[in-house]
C-alpha cells in the first residue's frame, strides 16, 4: 500500500509568486489498484507523481510504501520498485543505443552494472519474444538505433522496458498524450494487458477522459491540490464521461474561465 | 620519412588523450576542461617517478590512476557540489597547475633524458634489431594505443559501459534503472582523465622532459581529433567514407585515433608551409574553428555549453 500523509508543497515559497499546490493532501492506494487521475492543467496531477517518485522535494508530510517510510529516499532508490513512463516518448529509451542494447539495459535493472557482457546472448530470443507482443515489428530491428523509431514505437518500448523487471508500482504520466489517436489506443490496450498480467499497482495520469473512465478500478479528479472526485469499485464502473465533463465545467465556472 | 614518423608519433600519443575526450564529449556530453591539466599531471608525475628510479611501465599505470583521481574530483565538484560542468573542469584545471608544479618537485621544467623510458631501456636495446630502431617509437605507441582502444571498446560493451553510454544519452533512464546518474558521470570522468594523464606520461617519456605548459590547449586537440575522426569515418547522419569505399564500418574509437593523426598532420603541414612554431596555438585554434564550422557540431555545442 502506498500512502501520502499530510503532504504540503509550495512553489516559490516566501516570494510574491508563492503558490500553494498541496495543503494537507492525503492519499492511499491499495496494492493492485489501477488508479486513473484526471484534472485540469496545474491541478497537481504530475506533481503528485513527482512527489511519489521523489523527483521534487516535499515541504512537509510523509510517504510510506507499506510500513516503510520513503519520504527521504532519493529518487533513484525509489525507482528500484517503481516503473515510470513519461509523456515524452524520448524519456524512456536511449536514442543512440540499439533496440537490443536498450532491452538489455532495462533487463539489468536491480542487478549490478558490472564488467560482465552488456547483452547476454542467451536472452536475445526472450527479448525478441517480448518485442513481438508489441506487434510493431521491432523484433526484426534489434540492431537499429532507437533514435530512428517513431514516437509510438519508442513509447511502446518504454512501456515494455519499464515493466520488464519485477516492480511493484507503475507510474504513467500522460503516456499516451504525445501519440496519434490510433497509436495511443494501441499503447493503452498494451498498458492494460501488462498491468493485469503483472498485477501492478498503477497510477495513470491522463487528459483522455474516456481512458480514465474505461480503464482502471479507481478514478481521481484533481483540482487545486485536492481530489475532488474519488470513486472506486462499483461507483467507478458506473461512471460516464458526461459526469466528468460536468464536473470539469463547474470547476471552470468557479475559476472564472 | 622522418616527418611522417613524427606526425604518427605525435598523433598516436595525443590519440590516447583523445579517447578520453571521446568519453566526455561524445558519450557523456560533458565539456570537460580538466584534461588540460591531467595531461601535464601525467607528465609531471612520470618525470619525478623516472628520476626516482621507477620502472617506466609502472609510471604509465601510476599516471592513469592519478588522472582518474583528478577526474573523480571534477565529477564530485559537479555532482555533489552542483557546480556547472564547464566550471567544475576549470576549477580542477586551475588548481592542478600548482599541484603539477609540486609533483615535478617545484620546477616548471624537468629533463629526464638520461633515464630509462618505455622507448629507451636495456631490454628493448637487446631484443630489437638495429634495422627496426627508427620505427621503434611508432611501433610501441601503436601497441599502447591498440591496447587502450581494445580495452575501451570492451568496456563500452559491458553492463557498466552500457550505463555510461546511457547517462549521456538519457539521464532519466539511468534514474529509472535505479542507478545514481551522478556516480556514473564521475566514473566516466575518471576514465577520461585517466587516459589524458596516461597520454601525458607517454608524452614525457617520448620527449624526454616535463614542461608545465605542455597541457595548454590539450582539450582543443582532443576535441578536434574526436570531431575530425567521427565526421570523417563514422558520422551520425549521412554515409561514412569507409562505407562509400566499400570498406567495413569503423568503430568510433578507431575513428578518434585516426582523427588525432590527421589533425597532427594538418598542424605539421601548416608548419612546413612556413608558419613558425610560435604560431602553433594560433594555428591550432584557427584549425579548430574551421573544423567546427565545416562539421555540423557547431549549433549543438553552443547550446550544450550555454
Amino acid at each position: 500500500m502506498l500512502r501520502l500523509n499530510d503532504i504540503n508543497k509550495y512553489y516559490n515559497a516566501g516570494t510574491v509568486n508563492e503558490m500553494c499546490l498541496f495543503e494537507d493532501f492525503n492519499l492511499s492506494i491499495e496494492n493492485g489498484q489501477f488508479v486513473s487521475v484526471v484534472g485540469s492543467n496545474g491541478s497537481g496531477k504530475t506533481s503528485m507523481l513527482n512527489i511519489i517518485c521523489g523527483s521534487i522535494p516535499l515541504d512537509s508530510g510523509t510517504i510510506y510504501i507499506g510500513s516503510e517510510n520513503i519520504t527521504h529516499m532519493p529518487e533513484f532508490k525509489r525507482l528500484r520498485r517503481i516503473g515510470r513512463v513519461y509523456q515524452n516518448p524520448a524519456m524512456g529509451t536511449c536514442p543512440h543505443m540499439t533496440i537490443l542494447e536498450n532491452m538489455a539495459l532495462a533487463d539489468n535493472k536491480g542487478k549490478p552494472f558490472n564488467l560482465r557482457r552488456g547483452t547476454d546472448k542467451r536472452k536475445v530470443d526472450g527479448y525478441r519474444e517480448a518485442l513481438k507482443t508489441l506487434g510493431l515489428g521491432l523484433e526484426d530491428k534489434l540492431h537499429v538505433k532507437v533514435g530512428v523509431l517513431s514516437g509510438g514505437q519508442r513509447q511502446a518500448m518504454a512501456l515494455l522496458m519499464s515493466t520488464m523487471t519485477p516492480i511493484e508500482f507503475l507510474i504513467l504520466d500522460e503516456h499516451t498524450a504525445a501519440l496519434d489517436p490510433k497509436t495511443a489506443e494501441i499503447i493503452m490496450e498494451l498498458t492494460d494487458q501488462i498491468v493485469k498480467s503483472k498485477r501492478l499497482t498503477t497510477i495513470m495520469v491522463t487528459h483522455n477522459l474516456r481512458y480514465a473512465v474505461d480503464y482502471g478500478d479507481r478514478l481521481l479528479m484533481m483540482h487545486q491540490g485536492q481530489a475532488v472526485i474519488d470513486k472506486s469499485g462499483e461507483e467507478k464502473a458506473s461512471m460516464k464521461i458526461e459526469d466528468l465533463l460536468e464536473r470539469f465545467n463547474t470547476i471552470s465556472i468557479e475559476c472564472g474561465n | 620519412m622522418t616527418l611522417i614518423l613524427g606526425v604518427l608519433e605525435e598523433g598516436l600519443i595525443y590519440a590516447v588523450m583523445a579517447l578520453g575526450v571521446y568519453i566526455t564529449y561524445k558519450i557523456l556530453d560533458f565539456p570537460d576542461l580538466s584534461v588540460d591539466s591531467t595531461f601535464p599531471m601525467g607528465a609531471a608525475l612520470t618525470a619525478s617517478a623516472l628520476l626516482a628510479g621507477m620502472d617506466p611501465v609502472l609510471t604509465l599505470i601510476l599516471s592513469f590512476a592519478a588522472g582518474a583521481a583528478a577526474g573523480c574530483v571534477t565529477g564530485l565538484i559537479h555532482v555533489k557540489l552542483k557546480v556547472r560542468d564547464l566550471l567544475s573542469g576549470i576549477i580542477v584545471m586551475t588548481g592542478l597547475y600548482s599541484v603539477n608544479l609540486r609533483l615535478a618537485g617545484g620546477r616548471a621544467n624537468v629533463p629526464v633524458f638520461n633515464q630509462d623510458t618505455i622507448f629507451e631501456n636495456p631490454f628493448l636495446a637487446d631484443v630489437i634489431p638495429a634495422l627496426l630502431s627508427p620505427y621503434l617509437m611508432v611501433l610501441i605507441l601503436f601497441l599502447i594505443i591498440l591496447i587502450c582502444k581494445v580495452l575501451l571498446d570492451l568496456y563500452l560493451n559491458t553492463r557498466s559501459g552500457y550505463l555510461l553510454r546511457a547517462v549521456g544519452d538519457n539521464e532519466a533512464l539511468v534514474t529509472s534503472l535505479a542507478k545514481d546518474k551522478g556516480m556514473v558521470k564521475i566514473l566516466g570522468l575518471a576514465i577520461a582523465n585517466g587516459f589524458s594523464a596516461l597520454a601525458g606520461s607517454i608524452y614525457c617519456q617520448h620527449k624526454g622532459f616535463f614542461e608545465i605548459s605542455v597541457g595548454t590547449g590539450t582539450i582543443v586537440i582532443g576535441l578536434a581529433s574526436v570531431i575530425i575522426g567521427i565526421q570523417l569515418l563514422c558520422p551520425e547522419n549521412g554515409v561514412s567514407l569507409p562505407s562509400r569505399l566499400g570498406l567495413p564500418q569503423v568503430r568510433p574509437t578507431t575513428a578518434v585515433i585516426a582523427g588525432s593523426v590527421v589533425y597532427k598532420a594538418c598542424i605539421s603541414l601548416a608548419i612546413s608551409m612556413g608558419m613558425e612554431a610560435n604560431d602553433l596555438k594560433l594555428i591550432t585554434s584557427i584549425l579548430f574553428l574551421i573544423i567546427l564550422v565545416v562539421s555540423t557540431e557547431r549549433r549543438k555545442k553552443v547550446k550544450g555549453l550555454a
